[in-house]
């Protein structure tokens, strides 16, 4: 279903949006818009729903109440065929990276873009070869993804995000686990990314250094709910206890 | 609705061939050995257990016509299923019980590729294509090593054994069986992917995935015999 379009149109929009498990309400509410070309950091303690606020917008879930619209199409009213359609312009990293254990790094690459591009198989693996150098990857490209490390596994799941051209990036906790030192590449990656292909992005996250690198804007969440939006600087400035305490925590 | 999903994913394109070679491969041939083992295993036994009873009755020539007919129409079949059942379902359970707990299903459909199509339409037709292969296997094996523990016996060489053996063996009594088999494969393949597919709660729930995929799997192979044996008499009565 496609809802009013234009330039100005955000190519994310979430309007009022609820999720409950059971007895446990996990979003309630929600309502945000990303605008193109941002990147939005949501934060957030363990489990209020970052992820799933994630897995809602590439329609992984159902929510309960609520809209999602990517690029004008309401995805809580699409057809599984029309949502695959919207997915396309969609990249994902998941949060342990989710790589095909059955396939190598390079295969890894190639298998979204041998559904979905007309390309030829040499032109695909090198486009694959391609995204896997830009996100430092330029050796171990025949190994299996249970044979190269978590910062890796990351960097191949940020190259098969990119493999469609996707005109916005979800990110699931795209540092958590790492060293700090792999943690501040990835996050110089993103920012790369960013101003390489103007993309727009969520990045769910609990690294507060990584995404003062990273994001232009920042929501934090509570108990299900948006409590702040605004820059780091201007969240800073919040007066409210639970802002303060988890920026302080956090830094 | 998960049928319902695999059959629509099953008839309209794209195929997904190169995995479905992969999975017939898997299922196929690495099933083999065991099958054949198992196969030679029942041959060997038929052999040494219908002997006596022959023996005492009076009837030691109709010795290779009971172990070709006991094998072509039930053994084989059957225990190729339960075999087929008990490694092939363990295995397809956990792979995909391991891809959904690690995210590995979702990154495919946050990909729209129909996991549907790419996972369970492959391994569900791989095994109803392996399934009679590996039935002929096991039939074979358990025929020829039913004649090798005869022989051990009563020297007889293969070629009368199998004269014997085949001599009242008719198109009913071979294809039905061998056929009955495909369903047995759907019937593995489906269990398997349904509970793969619906794995919670981490390595845990892997476990109890490949657990509850042997054991349905067991159990429905057993219960749909029953019903296909029927089946089959009522379309070609015995004479």
């Amino acid at each position: 279903m496609s809802m009013e379009t234009g330039d100005q149109q955000p190519p994310i929009e979430v309007r009022d949006l609820h999720k409950s498990f059971g007895a446990q309400t996990v979003l309630d509410g929600i309502g945000l818009e990303v605008r193109r070309g941002e990147t939005l950091a949501v934060l957030g303690r363990s489990g209020t729903g970052k992820s799933v606020l994630l897995k809602l917008l590439i329609g992984l879930q159902a929510p309960d109440r609520g809209t999602i619209a990517i690029e004008g199409h309401d995805i809580t009213a699409s057809s599984l065929e029309e949502l695959n359609e919207v997915r396309k312009k969609i990249g994902f990293l998941f949060q342990q990276a989710a790589l095909y254990d059955s396939l190598n790094v390079e295969e890894n690459v190639v298998f979204p873009m041998g559904r979905h591009s007309s390309m030829p198989v040499e032109k695909q693996r090198l486009r694959a070869r391609q995204l896997l150098a830009s996100v430092g990857m330029r050796q171990d490209l025949n190994k299996l993804p249970s044979e190269i490390s978590g910062g890796m596994q990351k960097r191949v799941g940020l190259a098969r995000a990119l493999a469609l051209d996707p005109e916005i990036l979800l990110f699931d906790e795209p540092t958590a686990g790492l060293d700090p030192i792999t943690a501040a590449e990835i996050a110089d990656l993103i920012v790369g990314l960013k101003k390489q292909h103007r993309l727009t992005a969520i990045v769910v996250t609990h690294d507060i250094r990584g995404a003062r690198t990273f994001a232009d804007r920042i929501v934090l969440l509570n108990l299900g709910k948006i409590v702040a939006e605004g820059s780091f600087a201007e969240l800073r400035k919040s007066k409210d206890k639970f802002v303060s305490q988890f920026l302080r925590e956090g830094s | 609705m998960f049928c319902a999903r695999l059959a629509k994913a099953a008839v309209t394109p794209p195929y997904e061939w190169r995995e479905f070679v992969r999975q017939c491969d898997a299922i196929g041939a690495m099933s083999l050995p065991l099958v054949a083992l198992a196969g030679a295993a029942t041959g060997v036994v038929l052999s040494l257990e219908t002997r006596d009873g022959m023996v005492r009755f009076g009837a030691k020539s109709l010795l290779p016509a009971i172990i070709v007919f006991s094998i072509i129409k039930e053994s084989g079949p059957v225990i190729t299923g339960l075999v087929v059942s008990g490694r092939a379902g363990a295995g397809i359970g956990a792979e995909l019980g391991s891809m959904k707990v690690t995210e590995q299903i979702d990154a495919m459909e946050a990909s729209a590729v129909d996991p549907y199509r790419y996972l369970a339409v492959t391994r569900v037709l791989a095994c109803t294509l392996m399934l009679p292969l590996l039935t002929v296997a096991a039939n074979f094996c358990g025929i020829f090593m039913g004649w090798v523990a005869n022989t051990l016996w009563d020297p007889i060489s293969l070629r009368l054994f199998l004269d014997s053996g085949f001599k009242e063996v008719a198109f009913s009594d071979y294809i039905p069986p061998i056929l009955k088999t495909a369903v047995f494969g759907l019937i593995i393949g489906v269990v398997a992917c349904f509970q793969g597919m619906r794995t919670k709660g981490g390595t845990e729930g892997v476990g109890r995935t490949a657990t509850s995929s042997v054991v349905l799997a067991s159990l429905f192979v057993i219960l749909a015999d029953v019903v296909l044996v029927r089946l089959i008499l009522f379309i070609w009565p015995l004479s």
